[in-house]
């Protein structure tokens, strides 16, 4: 960690807000895994354990590459209609007779491709992130539309619907769980251990600093945007397989729960700050709340009212925290100025 | 170099080309059917303390709530326990989860109306091996994935009923567009695929033309802005027909507000209740529905009996459904309730729901 020495007190300040808030939300996960399991009947069997895994695996897989942009002070809102869409091309080339095993490569390249449209506008054409995924979130899913208009395609083949749903040999661990961790530690090892990560933190924290000092924030921005895309492309083609059901509606809506378990996670949304573990943890929490809810019978309303609450305190709780450390740093200077 | 990047560009498109010679692809895989190896006992008894639980399309809609109100007096009736639980939107997936919930909770009867005919498949064989009955209502799905299935009406009756409201509303003469669900709305498609197939062979249509087919998705706001879109995109529409009981409230709604307030028809599939002032107002000359309460009744009777032995599923088989009447399955393991009721200035005080 002796880079971040380098980068000076403000990085490291922040860096320390986040260990903490980091520690605190896998705390809280932590916690609540324990209590649910003790309180709620059926909640800590393997049985659900896998149904919680199943349920995260496309928030946690968006949430993986929506993190690295966002600290970038970026966003991507057009991530569940790329997954839309992605899925609605592999409806049609299904239908078109193509192979199964070629399908569902193309379709993670034409997600990078999607990826691609939205980092050329930001990067290229410099325009707002904000903007320009608004306006792909809409074209995205207008084209699944298009491409496979009101029809569903279902008849995808046993072994690999039967895949996206089963457990490795006679373990309780779902088969899904391989390509999550996998991905997972990618994404947390080239942030957290790489020099493109610690250009991701720059980037986010300072473009003009980041320009400076001799890191390509376009051409960086750019690819995460095409990797961004074809994670999404990843989970177009698990969601249809899941669910056995290709529909241009699929995951409509899942943009927002994404960028909220990123928040909640602790990455900042004016970029710059955040950290892996945080979000992962924040998947996790986010999704075996509703399932211990629905466990415990409670009601939809009930649970929706729960899940915006949960979002709120997270973005609320890590300005307050920061809030709170500068009354308190001025409050007790020390000698060096440094606090406590 | 550029080489390198080549070969790392060529790799997998080479891999793609050769996967596609050998690969899976449609038809190549397909299976199950409807079971029911177990024999029926028609002269068994009602078993009590049985659990019931209603997932609807989704909760908050007036239409499953009186569905639910039916349901729970029969499972009230027959001595057992009874929960009405659901996603707050209409999408498969969200269904998905909480037949895991209830399978979980080793529900002995799933009283279910579905969003998507095979995205729930996978989920429903897991309950139903855990012991669960799975009665679909309403909206099927893949007659192999579920027990039973019953229906408010037949497809053909709803389609042609709602042709011939709306026909003599406009002597039979005009445009017409249709304001539907959502676009894979298994229930809707079908009738909306009976109402083409009657407009383009029966005589007394032939001055009636189908000019559009929108989608509300079951939502209020999205069904009124897609009635207002119609009427600005057609603007010699003289009837639209919505057979969802969402969409006919807001498109009433629209209507009720505007210069177009019983110029243009509007009739379709809603409640007494959500319908009575656009009928009072003269918005609404006249609708049908068929009464969801009985609905659920019939479906919790239904899985009341294949629960207890009484009926497989296997065509032939009869049940009494308490107060409702006697029932014979049907095939493809279909129970049908009756005729849609039509509701009018005249009868809609007789109803409330």
């Amino acid at each position: 960690m002796t880079d971040t020495a380098k980068t000076g007190p403000r990085l490291r300040e922040a860096a320390r807000t986040l260990a903490t808030w980091d520690a605190a939300i896998i705390a809280v996960t932590a916690g609540f895994l324990i209590v649910a399991s003790v309180s709620v009947e059926h909640f800590g069997t393997a049985r659900n354990a896998g149904y919680i895994v199943l349920d995260l695996a496309p928030i946690l897989l968006l949430a993986l590459t929506m993190t690295l942009i966002v600290t970038t002070g970026e966003i991507d809102l057009s991530v569940a209609s790329t997954v839309g869409l992605t899925g609605a091309a592999m409806g049609a080339m299904w239908n078109g007779g193509m192979a199964l095993e070629a399908i569902m490569p193309l379709a993670v390249l034409l997600g990078a491709a999607l990826g691609a449209v939205n980092g050329l506008f930001v990067t290229g054409f410099g325009l707002p992130s904000l903007a320009v995924t608004i306006g792909t979130l809409a074209l995205y899913r207008g084209l699944a539309y298009v491409v496979l208009g009101d029809t569903a395609v279902a008849d995808w083949p046993r072994p690999f619907t039967g895949w996206t749903l089963g457990r490795i040999g006679e373990s309780a661990v779902p088969n899904v769980l391989v390509p999550l961790v996998l991905l997972a530690v990618i994404c947390g090892v080239l942030l957290h251990a790489t020099p493109v990560g610690r250009s991701i933190y720059a980037a986010g924290a300072n473009p003009v600093a980041a320009s400076y000092a001799g890191i390509a924030v376009g051409r960086l921005k750019f690819w995460l945007y095409v990797a961004s895309g074809a994670m999404a492309g990843l989970v177009g083609v698990l969601w249809t397989l899941r669910y056995s059901s290709a529909r241009a509606d699929n995951a409509a809506g899942l943009e927002l729960t994404v960028i909220a378990v990123v928040l909640l996670g602790g990455v900042s949304i004016f970029g710059g700050k955040g950290a892996l573990p945080g979000v992962l943890a924040a998947v996790v929490l986010l999704v075996s709340v509703q399932n211990a809810l629905r466990l415990a019978h409670v009601s939809t309303e009930a649970l929706t009212v729960v899940t915006g609450s949960l979002l709120i305190v997270a973005v609320l709780a890590p300005n307050a925290l920061v809030a709170l450390r500068t009354a308190l740093r001025r409050r007790r200077p020390t000698a060096n100025g440094r606090t406590a | 170099m550029n080489r390198r990047r080549l070969t790392l560009l060529t790799a997998p498109i080479l891999a793609l080309v050769l996967a596609s010679c050998s690969g899976t692809t449609q038809g190549e895989d397909q299976g199950g059917g409807p079971g029911g190896d177990a024999s029926a006992d028609p002269n068994a008894e009602f078993e009590t303390g049985l659990t019931y639980a209603m997932l609807p399309k989704s909760v908050n809609n007036p239409y499953f709530e009186a569905s639910s109100a039916g349901a729970e007096a029969a499972a009230n009736t027959l001595g057992g326990e009874f929960e009405y639980t659901g996603p707050s939107d209409a999408s498969a997936s969200s269904q998905v989860s909480y037949i895991d919930t209830l399978s979980q909770q080793a529900t002995d009867v799933l009283l279910l109306s579905a969003n998507d005919p095979n995205a729930l498949c996978s989920s429903l064989e897991q309950a139903r091996a855990g012991g669960t009955v799975v009665v679909t209502f309403d909206s099927d799905v893949d007659p192999g994935c579920r027990d039973l299935f019953v229906s408010q009406v037949d497809s053909d009756e709803v389609g042609l009923t709602l042709l011939e409201m709306a026909a003599e509303q406009i002597d039979a003469t005009g445009e017409i567009a249709i304001l539907s669900a959502t676009a894979n709305a298994t229930n809707q498609n079908a009738w909306i695929d009976v109402m083409e197939a009657e407009l383009a062979s029966n005589p007394s249509y032939a001055d009636m033309k189908l000019v559009d087919v929108v989608y509300g998705d079951d939502e209020d706001e999205k069904s009124f802005s897609e009635t207002q879109g119609l009427l600005q995109a057609h603007p010699d529409l003289k009837a639209i027909i919505s057979p969802t009981t969402v969409g006919i409230a807001a498109a009433a709604r629209y209507l009720s507000g505007t210069e177009f307030k019983g110029q243009v028809a509007l009739t379709g599939l809603g409640t007494p209740n959500q319908m009575r002032e656009f009928v009072q107002d003269g918005t609404v000359t006249e609708f049908a529905l068929w009464d969801p309460t009985a609905l659920g009744e019939l479906a919790a009777y239904t899985g009341a009996a294949a629960a207890s032995g009484i009926i497989t599923g296997a065509e032939g088989e009869v049940f009494t459904a308490g107060e409702l009447g006697e029932f014979t399955v049907g095939a493809d393991a279909v129970v049908t309730l009756g005729p849609p009721t039509r509701f009018n200035a005249e009868n809609i005080d007789d109803f409330d729901f």
